[in-house]
């Protein structure tokens, strides 16, 4: 099937984005944020639709939005807490734009599809080295904030005592999110993106409480989820973003059967 | 000297917590920090730890200006629901605040690695570690979290309520713990609690915090009926039964106890 090279250029950019997305999910998951990637996914539909309208490639506009919301988010921090209602506002606000925006360009439902619902076998070549370039440069920023943003996520009332900038590192942070958001959407669209980015650092952490071990396997299981559901795609003819999220919500069921039953078998020791 | 306020006033969100107060808490010394909720007491542990500026006067710590990160400050957080529900291994929480505030990839040193070592077997909860924090109980957990904040061998602890939410056996574990590190470490510790009784047995003195004002010294200067008084701002009666301190306000009481072992 690798012969194909519309199959090849799907392979390597899940590759990328899925490695990136295990990594990012991970801390995701830690700080609580998991909401903050879906919203920024929403916000970016509208830049990408945006940019389709003025000619540009839609990645430069999903791009252009989900740093400025995620950049937003960050310093906006406590305070969009429990903002259910405004946050959910401006997400369906992004949406509506984004549908204006399609309205008025001709190729509309194809393109519409692909945004929302991903379209990995449509990669071109030159979209896979952006990608890595985007990968490449998230992971080298997550590796610089790595130590300080996970002492922070866990105990940030002590990481602020012992000098860490929260605000700057939170920030930085949802930037980090902002471009794997950007890349996910281009293997599983806006709506599917939690498949990726979420689905396998919960299913880590369910699997292991070592920092380290959980970091690998959310990256382990998005590149196996990602490249499971390009095979059975390849061989099904169904959406490869189907195969991806049923894939990533059967690991996660899994995962939290195997500890239910793990807990059920070798009950918890009492408090000593 | 740990700590030595001179002169500070001292706001949080438009309320006044100290008023022109001075006082200073001396080398190896054990401190209850008491008073009625909202008294202040994380706020003065976080002007200690230079998170909040006085808006007058000074806070010297270890004769220099307060001021953030200061290697020589360890400090416990009021524990809040999230690190207690963690599904993460105790040694990596406890391990992620030696150097945690540097650069890098997560990860660490050696020779962090040998001093996280040390500091859980000195609190003996090195057999804790390997259990995610999440499923421990709040004395074990609280043994790993003071286990993190003895990281870098500080000589001053801020300990906040650490016996929130712990029962009467794991309270008295716990203050035995402390009182027994800080005289083999020579550690001068403040340690924050909403019930005098179960310190009561491990303090040398007690700063009481009320009313925008503090008052420092021995268990029998501080604790009486006038000084609780203007602290309060309201008649106070203290009450002596078996050991224990009861203090009331009028018919009702104040500050109950719970049993002290």
């Amino acid at each position: 099937m690798l012969h194909y090279g519309f199959m090849a250029n799907a392979f390597a950019a899940a590759a990328i984005v899925s490695v990136l997305a295990g990594l990012t999910g991970y801390f995701l998951v830690l700080r609580g944020q998991t909401f903050a990637g879906h919203a920024l996914s929403h916000v970016g539909f509208s830049g990408a639709t945006g940019a389709v309208l003025f000619g540009v490639a839609p990645l430069w506009g999903l791009l252009l939005m989900t740093l400025a919301g995620g950049v937003a988010m960050g310093l906006l921090g406590e305070r969009l807490a429990h903002r259910d209602v405004a946050i959910g506002i401006v997400l369906s606000l992004s949406l509506g734009l984004g549908m204006l925006f399609l309205h008025f360009f001709t190729a509309y439902a194809s393109q519409a599809t692909a945004l929302l619902f991903g379209n990995v076998l449509g990669v071109t070549a030159q979209t896979v080295w952006t990608l890595l370039a985007l990968a490449l440069l998230s992971l080298a920023a997550l590796a610089l904030i790595g130590r300080p943003l996970l002492f922070a996520s866990v105990q940030p009332e002590l990481a602020e005592a012992k000098g860490v900038n929260l605000r700057r590192l939170g920030v930085a942070f949802l930037a980090i999110v902002a471009l794997a958001t950007a890349a996910c959407v281009q293997i599983v669209g806006v709506l599917l993106v939690f498949a990726l980015m979420v689905g396998p650092a919960a299913t880590a952490q369910q699997l292991t409480a070592r920092i380290g071990r959980g970091l690998l396997l959310a990256a382990g299981l998005a590149l196996a989820e990602a490249w499971g559901g390009l095979v059975l795609a390849f061989y099904t003819d169904w959406p490869a973003s189907f195969w991806i999220t049923a894939l990533s919500g059967a690991a996660y069921l899994l995962a939290s059967l195997t500890r239910l039953r793990w807990r059920a078998v070798k009950p918890l020791r009492p408090p000593v | 000297m740990p700590v030595t306020l001179s002169g500070v006033t001292l706001t949080q969100g438009g309320r006044t917590i100290l008023q022109d107060a001075g006082f200073a808490i001396h080398d190896c010394e054990f401190v209850g920090v008491l008073g009625p909720n909202g008294a202040g007491k994380t706020t003065l542990m976080r002007a200690i730890l230079g998170l909040l500026r006085p808006q007058r006067g000074s806070i010297a710590v270890f004769g220099r200006p307060a001021e953030r990160g200061n290697p020589a400050i360890g400090y416990m957080p009021q524990v809040r629901s999230a690190p207690a529900g963690l599904r993460l291994r105790g040694w990596d929480v406890v391990a992620g605040a030696a150097s945690g505030y540097r650069f890098g990839l997560p990860g660490i040193s050696a020779a962090d690695r040998r001093e996280v070592a040390w500091a859980l077997d000195i609190v003996d909860a090195s057999a804790l570690a390997a259990r995610p924090l999440g499923e421990l109980s709040g004395g074990e957990r609280q043994r790993l979290l003071l286990a993190q904040a003895l990281l870098g061998r500080p000589q001053l602890l801020l300990l906040d309520e650490p016996l929130a939410s712990l029962d009467p056996r794991h309270q008295h574990g716990v203050v035995a713990l402390v009182r027994e590190l800080q005289q083999r470490l020579k550690l001068a510790v403040l340690f924050s609690a909403h019930d005098l009784n179960p310190v009561l047995g491990a303090l040398d003195r007690v700063l009481y915090l009320g009313g925008g004002q503090a008052a420092l010294g021995t268990v029998d200067e501080v604790v009486t009926g006038p000084v609780l008084s203007r602290l309060y701002g309201a008649a106070i009666d203290v009450a002596r039964v078996d050991g224990r301190i009861f203090v009331m306000a009028g018919a009702h009481t104040v500050g109950c106890a719970h049993e002290h072992g």
